[in-house]
C-alpha cells in the first residue's frame, strides 16, 4: 500500500535475529501478564477493566473540569502547571526557564510524550545537554534511535547488542552481562544526576483532587531526577489526568501486571509540589507540562476519543502478531502497535500514514488484553473507511474503488456472480500472476479450482 | 417450525426439541473453493435428521469490503443476505468469521438505517456458526463420525474472540472416534489471513502463517482443524508451498467422515 515501508518491514521479517529477539521478549512479557491477570491472582479483572473503561470514559468527556481541577490543586502546592499545544511550546518553556536558571544539564527519566515532540533533538539544538536516565532509554540515546516498544524500549536490541554498543560510545571493555551493563551505566549515570539542573519526567496519572503527579518504574531513576535536580518538570499529554487519589487503586492493579506481569512496580511516586519548609528532599521548583499536541482534535469523535484511554501499557504490542512480526520501528511514530495503528493517523490526519489502519489481520488479540478496554479493532475499521473516503476526495485510490463497486453489484445479482464464476473458475489457472493474485502467490499456494461450485452441487441434488 | 423429534444419534432425550429445517449459508469461499465443507456440513445435519434448505440466491455477507474501508458496499451486500435469508428459521455457516459479521457488525453497518438494523438484530439470534449450532441447538456432541489421526485445532480469531468459540470444536473433536487431538502452544494466534490484508502485506501475513505452522508442527499433528475456510485457505498455501505433509480440513469435513 501506499505509503508502506516495505523495504523495512522486509528486512525486518528477513533477519532472524532480530525476529527471535522481538519473538523472546514479546512472548515473556505476554507469559508474566498471563501469570499476573489470571483468575487465581487477580479474581475480579474483568470488572477492574470495566471499571477502568467507565473512569476513563468519564473523564475524558469532563476533561476541562478534571484539568482545571488539578492545576488549582497544583497550585495550591506551590506548584505550576503549563499547557502547551506543540512540542515547540514544551522546548521553548524549557529553554525559557534553563536560561533563566542558568541550568546546562537535563536528566530524563523514560516518557513517550517527551520522545513524542522530540524534545531532546530540540533542547540539543540549543546546547543544553539532556541525558536519559532509564537504562532502556540510555541505550537507545547511544545508539541514536528510537524506542522500539512503548514499555520496553529496546526490546530488539540484545544484550551483546549492547556490549558492543558500550564500547564503541562509551569505550569502554566488552561487558556482556547484564548485569554489568547496569553497573557501567549507573558510574556515567550517577554523575549526571548529581550535576544536573533540572529533572525532566514524564507522568503515568495526574490526580485531580490532589494535584499529584503519579510515576511508576522499576529501575529508581525517575525518582532520583524529581529529587536530585533543583527543578523538576513532568511533562504529561491532556487525557493523563484521573479524578479521584482513590482510582489508582484501579489503575495501578492494571497498569503493572498488563506491562510487566508486576502486581506493582518496583517504585510508585507520588509527587505533589515542590519541598515544602522542614521537608528533607524534593526539588525547589515543580512543573506540571501539559501537552495538547493534537489531543483535542481527538476528543470531537465520540467514538474514536476511545483512543485517549490508553495508559500505555504495551500489552497490546505484545499481543500483536504484526507488531511482532514488523517491529517498533516501521512505524512511522514514536508510538507502535495496535495503539500506534490507530492514533497516529488520528494524530497526523488520515491522508497521511493512511496505510496503518490496514496493516492489521483484526484478529482482536489487542482488545481482548487492553486493560482500559479499547475497541482497537472497531476503530481501524471506522479508520480505514476514513482512509477510503479521503483517497476519494482526493481522487486516488480509484482501482480499488471500482473494484468493490462491481464486486457488491455482482453479489446482489447472483444469477450473473455465479454465472461469471462459473466461466472464471476454468481459466482461474490460466491468470496472470500480478496484482492481488501476485501478492498471494507470493508468499504461498493458490488453492485447487473446485470441479463444481456448491451451487451446482446443489442444483444438480435438487434434479435428482 | 419447533418440533419434539427424536433424536436419531447418540441416545439423548427424546424429549428434546429441536429445529427440524436449517437454511444452509455456505459463505462465498465455501461455495466457489470449498464446497466439499458445505457438502460435509450437509451431511452431518442430514445425519442428525434436518431437513436442508439452500437459498440460492445467497451469495456473500459483505466481509471483504467492510474490513477493506468500504462500509457502503457493504451495506449493498448485507442487504441482500437479509432479503435471501428472511424466512429462514435457523441459518447454520461453516464459519466464525462470517457468522460474527452478521451478527456483530451488520448492526454497525445500518448506523443510519434503523429498518435494516432492526432486521439485522432480529437476524442476529437465527444465525449459528456449525460447531456452535451442533451442541447449542442439535445438543450433540457425538456424531458418530470417525477419523483415524492426530490433530491439531487452530482457533480462528473471530471465533474466538468475537463469539467466544473455544471449547466446543475441541469437544465435538473429542468425540471423534480414532482421533486424538493434541494442542499446538501458539492455538490462539491468528494465521495471518485476514482478508485483503493478505495480499495488502503480503510478508507480514506471510510471517504469520509460517510462525503459526511452526507451531502446529510441533505437535507432529498430519492435520489442522478450524471452523473458518479461510484460514485453513491462507495455512494449507504456506503449508503447500513448504511442502509440508499436513493437511487442513473444516471440522465439518472431519464430523462428516466415518
Ligand atoms: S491501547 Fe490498551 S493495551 Fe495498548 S498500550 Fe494502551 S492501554 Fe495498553
Amino acid at each position: 500500500m501506499q505509503g508502506t515501508p516495505t523495504g523495512g518491514i522486509q528486512q525486518t521479517i528477513g533477519d532472524p535475529r532480530l525476529q527471535l529477539a522481538i519473538y523472546s521478549a514479546t512472548r515473556r512479557l505476554i507469559e508474566h501478564r498471563a501469570g499476573a491477570v489470571g483468575s487465581e491472582r487477580l479474581p475480579d479483572y474483568q470488572e477492574l477493566r470495566t471499571r477502568a473503561n467507565q473512569i476513563k470514559q468519564h473523564t475524558i468527556e469532563h476533561l476541562d473540569h478534571y484539568l482545571e481541577q488539578f492545576e488549582s490543586n497544583v497550585a495550591a502546592h506551590g506548584g505550576k502547571v503549563v499547557y502547551c499545544r506543540t512540542g515547540e511550546d514544551v522546548s521553548d518553556f524549557v529553554l525559557g526557564l534553563a536560561k533563566e536558571r542558568k541550568a546546562h544539564l537535563i536528566v530524563k527519566s523514560k516518557s513517550m510524550t517527551t520522545e513524542e515532540v522530540h524534545f531532546n533533538e530540540r533542547l540539543e539544538r540549543h546546547q543544553l545537554e539532556t541525558v536519559e536516565t532509564d537504562l532502556g532509554e540510555y541505550i537507545l540515546q547511544l545508539a541514536h534511535e528510537r524506542p522500539y516498544h512503548i514499555v520496553a524500549p529496546a526490546l530488539h536490541m540484545t544484550r551483546y547488542d549492547v556490549a558492543e554498543l558500550f564500547t564503541k560510545t562509551l569505550g569502554v571493555a566488552k561487558e556482556v552481562e547484564p548485569e554489568k551493563q547496569t553497573k557501567i551505566a549507573r558510574a556515567t549515570l550517577r554523575e549526571k544526576f548529581l550535576g544536573a539542573d533540572i529533572g525532566v519526567t514524564g507522568a503515568n496519572f495526574l490526580v485531580a483532587d490532589s494535584g499529584a503527579v503519579v510515576l511508576v518504574e522499576n529501575e529508581g531513576n525517575a525518582r532520583l531526577s524529581t529529587s536530585a535536580p533543583k527543578i523538576h518538570i513532568a511533562v504529561a499529554g491532556i487525557e493523563k489526568v484521573i479524578p479521584r487519589a482513590q482510582d489508582l487503586a484501579v489503575f495501578l492493579d492494571l497498569l503493572g501486571r498488563s506491562a510487566t506481569g508486576q502486581p506493582l512496580t518496583v517504585y510508585t511516586s507520588f509527587l505533589s509540589g515542590p519541598r515544602r519548609a522542614g521537608e528533607l528532599d524534593g526539588p525547589d521548583e515543580f512543573y506540571v507540562v501539559l501537552l495538547d499536541n493534537g489531543r483535542t482534535k481527538l476528543l470531537k469523535d465520540p467514538e474514536k476519543r476511545q483512543s485517549l484511554y490508553c495508559i500505555r501499557c504495551g500489552a497490546c504490542l505484545n499481543h500483536c502478531p504484526v507488531y511482532r512480526k514488523i517491529g517498533g520501528h516501521n512505524y512511522p511514530w514514536v508510538y507502535s502497535g495496535p495503539i500506534g495503528a490507530i492514533i497516529t493517523p488520528q494524530f497526523h490526519g488520515v491522508s497521511e500514514d493512511g496505510w496503518l489502519p490496514f496493516a492489521s489481520s483484526l484478529c482482536g488479540a489487542c482488545a481482548e488484553v487492553c486493560p482500559v478496554k479499547i475497541e482497537i479493532p472497531k476503530l481501524l475499521l471506522k479508520l480505514r473507511s476514513e482512509v477510503t473516503e479521503a483517497k476519494r476526495a482526493q481522487g486516488s485510490g480509484g482501482v480499488e474503488r471500482f473494484a468493490f463497486r462491481v464486486w457488491a453489484w455482482l453479489m446482489t445479482h447472483p444469477k450473473t456472480y455465479l454465472a461469471l464464476a462459473r466461466l472464471g473458475s476454468k481459466s482461474a489457472g490460466l491468470l496472470p500472476k500480478v496484482g492481488p493474485l501476485g501478492s498471494w502467490t507470493s508468499q504461498r499456494e493458490l488453492p485447487p479450482m473446485a470441479s463444481q461450485s456448491f451451487h451446482r452441487w446443489w442444483a444438480q441434488r435438487r434434479r435428482s | 417450525m419447533i418440533s419434539v423429534y427424536p433424536h436419531p444419534i447418540g441416545g439423548h432425550s427424546l424429549q428434546l426439541e429441536f429445529v427440524a429445517r436449517v437454511s444452509l449459508f455456505v459463505t462465498c469461499i465455501v461455495d466457489q473453493l470449498f464446497p466439499r465443507v458445505g457438502i460435509a456440513m450437509a451431511e452431518v445435519l442430514e445425519r442428525l435428521g434436518y431437513e436442508i434448505d439452500f437459498p440460492e440466491a445467497q451469495t456473500c455477507c459483505g466481509q471483504p469490503a467492510f474490513n477493506s474501508g468500504y462500509p457502503g458496499e457493504a451495506g449493498k451486500v448485507a442487504r441482500h443476505f437479509l432479503d435471501v435469508f428472511r424466512d429462514a428459521e435457523c441459518i447454520v455457516v461453516p464459519s466464525g468469521s462470517c457468522t460474527s459479521m452478521i451478527t456483530h457488525h451488520y448492526e454497525d453497518i445500518f448506523q443510519q438505517d434503523s429498518r435494516r438494523r432492526e432486521e439485522a438484530h432480529r437476524m442476529a439470534p437465527r444465525v449459528w456458526e456449525f460447531s456452535r449450532f451442533l451442541l447449542e441447538v442439535a445438543k450433540v456432541d457425538d456424531v458418530g463420525a470417525r477419523f483415524d489421526g492426530v490433530v491439531t485445532y487452530h482457533d480462528s480469531c473471530h471465533a474466538l474472540r468475537e463469539l467466544r468459540i473455544k471449547e466446543g470444536p475441541r469437544r465435538l473433536l473429542g468425540k471423534v472416534q480414532g482421533l486424538t487431538l493434541r494442542e499446538m502452544e501458539a492455538a490462539e494466534e491468528c494465521c495471518g489471513f485476514g482478508g485483503t490484508f493478505s495480499v495488502k502485506f503480503p510478508e507480514v501475513s506471510g510471517g504469520m502463517a509460517r510462525t503459526k505452522i511452526d507451531s502446529i508442527q510441533k505437535t507432529e499433528a498430519g492435520t489442522v482443524v478450524s471452523i473458518d475456510p479461510s484460514c485453513l485457505m491462507q495455512l494449507q498455501g504456506v503449508i503447500d508451498r513448504a511442502g509440508l505433509p499436513i493437511r487442513t480440513l473444516h471440522l465439518a469435513e472431519v464430523l462428516a467422515s466415518r
